[in-house]
């Protein structure tokens, strides 16, 4: 295969690519884009089989089988709660390859056609040190973001004094090694690179609290397009190059919707230490009456309602209610109750979180809708049924520029009928801001697992 | 209003298929350059690349906005998949015959980029087979 042709296969590849992404724009269209995806890599792998450089297949069928093996059966076996844990992982392992390529490319420099050893040209090392740097960080900052979310390690920030000046001369240090690295190219100051790419790695991600993990997912997701691309140039290869720009996009335009849906910035996200003071109920809300209620008056309420709103949030994930919960909303849809699920953009662990579970429940997606679309709706329906959400539905966002949440974009639960409340106990959400919706006149707080809630609710209205 | 829009965004992303198939053109035409005089072009060709860099920037740009909220999630993991092309730098360090530490090192990698490969498109058609309309 001359090399033009190969150049166009993988435009066809990347074409391939593009259109994967472009299928998701509705639920129709979505698997046929994933089956464009796989057709890309296809190509592209198979085209650079065929170079006249790969003669020894040997290894690559017994590295494809090993990896495809172990890829194959972790995501046949992945819950679809633990979603957020098996993309970060995955994006480790993105930023790990990534790293492992560039050492290849600098150590065998005659192989990827950008010189020899001692004698590689600067562009070439450039751009190979950014692709290590990137993708060291996105190794171990996945590393982290995969403990976080998987309770490995605690979910709070961890700070200290002198933190981001600490991380700011760490960075510039890093562009120093990378200067003297361009000029020397030994293979110690290749690892150094690597080495304290992997530091800043963890000491970005560990100020970052678990609220924010899609925040942290996203752009590590954006991380490892933006790696690809580094390595892509260091190949001169135009596929990694379109494919690496797409996913580094789409990983930042994640973020932006995820901070948009939190009302705050991106640096602000990144300085991290939001949500350190995740307390119990605060001392000052002691005296205020709250309504409790048993699974029987839930369902009674829900019974004689016309329409109801379910809000789901990340505690219906962790007690994997979603399937009882469809259950529950079943028996009402066959009462003649218009039943609908309204999703904050920030609910769950990583963008679309909920989506997944109610989409696993076999909820029909025309029945969940985003925040924009349904808040209007709440003052004309009946009763709204929160499920391991609370810092998505508190009105403090609306009404008290003091409190940390302020002027985030709020479901407004509170304008229905009837507020039901499915929370474990009275602690504050994530932000470490107290809901006033619990001690509202119209709420009843069911305190309970999520889960077994909803199967009593479902056996009372049985 | 939905199909209409539909064409619309089709019509976006064939403009955008375009330009990016006039790029690939002169990457062609400039591949022969380069690999008849690789010292001097080197510079010419980065240029290149770079131009396809920031294009396919702006094709994720409008790409990606119009994904649907509902499934912010398979897109995380079929990005993951994708990005995984960097399995071809592997592959090129592993290919040529003989066993030396940028092979290994690029044993690693085939491995790795092959988890995430399988992983990630499984995973996605998984998730993607779940979501269903209304019966």
């Amino acid at each position: 295969m001359t090399e033009s042709m190969a150049s166009f296969a993988y435009l066809i590849s990347s074409v391939l690519f593009i259109m994967a992404l472009r299928g998701l724009s509705s639920p129709e269209t979505a698997r046929s884009g994933n089956v464009f995806g796989i057709l890309g890599m296809i190509i592209a792998v198979g085209t650079t089989l065929v170079t006249p450089g790969v003669v020894s297949y040997w290894m690559i069928l017994l590295g494809v089988l090993l990896g495809g093996g172990i890829g194959t059966f972790i995501a046949w076996k992945i819950e679809m709660t633990s979603l957020p844990e098996l993309v970060a992982a995955f994006h480790s392992l993105v930023g790990l390859a990534a790293v492992c390529v560039a050492a290849a490319a600098f150590f065998q420099p005659a192989a990827y056609g950008i010189g020899t050893p001692g004698n590689i040209g600067v562009a070439s090392l450039v751009e190979m040190s950014i692709g290590t740097a990137i993708g060291a960080v996105t190794f171990t900052g996945s590393i982290i973001a995969f403990a976080k979310l998987q309770g490995i390690m605690s979910g709070a920030p961890i700070t200290f004094p002198g933190q981001h000046a600490l991380n700011a001369l760490l960075g510039l240090l890093l562009i120093a090694l990378v200067v003297w690295f361009c000029d020397a190219q030994t293979g110690a100051l290749f690892w150094s690179i690597a080495l304290l790419a992997f530091l800043i790695g963890v000491l970005i991600i560990i100020p970052i609290g678990g609220a924010d993990m899609p925040v942290v997912i996203s752009m590590l997701n954006s991380y490892s397009g933006w790696a690809a691309c580094g390595i892509g140039f260091t190949l001169s290869n135009m596929a990694l190059i379109v494919t690496g720009a797409l996913v580094g996009s789409s990983g930042a335009i994640l973020s932006y919707i995820m901070c948009k849906g939190m009302n705050r910035s991106f640096f602000n996200v990144i300085l991290g230490g939001f949500g350190g003071e995740t307390a119990g109920p605060a001392a000052d809300m002691g005296d205020r009456m709250v309504r409790s209620g048993s699974a029987e008056d839930a369902a009674f309420i829900l019974k004689n309602a016309g329409s109801v709103i379910i809000v789901p949030g990340y505690g219906m994930a962790v007690a994997q209610a979603q399937h009882a919960l469809r259950e529950m909303a079943d028996l009402l849809k066959k009462e003649g109750i218009r039943v609908r699920y309204a999703i904050h953009p920030v609910a769950g662990r990583m963008p679309g979180h909920m989506n997944v579970l109610l989409a696993e429940a076999n909820v029909s997606y025309d029945d969940v809708e985003e925040l924009d679309e349904i808040n209007r709706d709440f003052a004309s329906t009946d009763v709204s049924f929160v499920i391991g959400a609370n810092d998505v539905t508190n009105p403090l966002a609306k009404t008290d520029p003091t409190s940390a949440i302020y002027g985030m974009p709020v479901l407004n639960v509170e304008e229905a009928g009837t507020v039901l409340f499915v929370k474990r106990s009275m602690g504050s959400g994530y932000a470490g801001v107290d809901n006033p919706l619990f001690f509202q006149d119209n709420t009843m707080m069911l305190f309970a697992d999520a889960k077994a809630m909803c199967e009593d609710i479902v056996k009372a209205l049985e | 209003m939905e199909s209409e829009k539909l064409v619309e965004s089709a019509e976006a992303l064939a403009n955008s298929a375009r330009a990016l198939a006039q790029q690939a053109e002169g990457v062609l035409s400039q591949a022969t350059q380069v690999v008849v005089s690789q010292s001097d072009s080197g510079g010419n060709e980065f240029i290149y690349l770079f131009a396809v860099f920031v294009l396919a920037v702006f094709v994720g740009y409008y790409v990606v906005w119009n994904v649907t909220p509902a499934l912010h999630s398979p897109l995380m993991s079929v990005t993951n998949a994708i990005s995984s092309v960097i399995i071809v730098g592997a592959l090129i360090a592993v290919g040529p015959a003989g066993v030396n530490l940028s092979q290994v090192l690029g044993f690693v990698a085939v491995i790795l980029a092959s988890i995430n490969i399988f992983g990630g498109f499984i995973v996605t058609q998984r998730m993607l087979r779940m979501y269903r309309k209304k019966k």
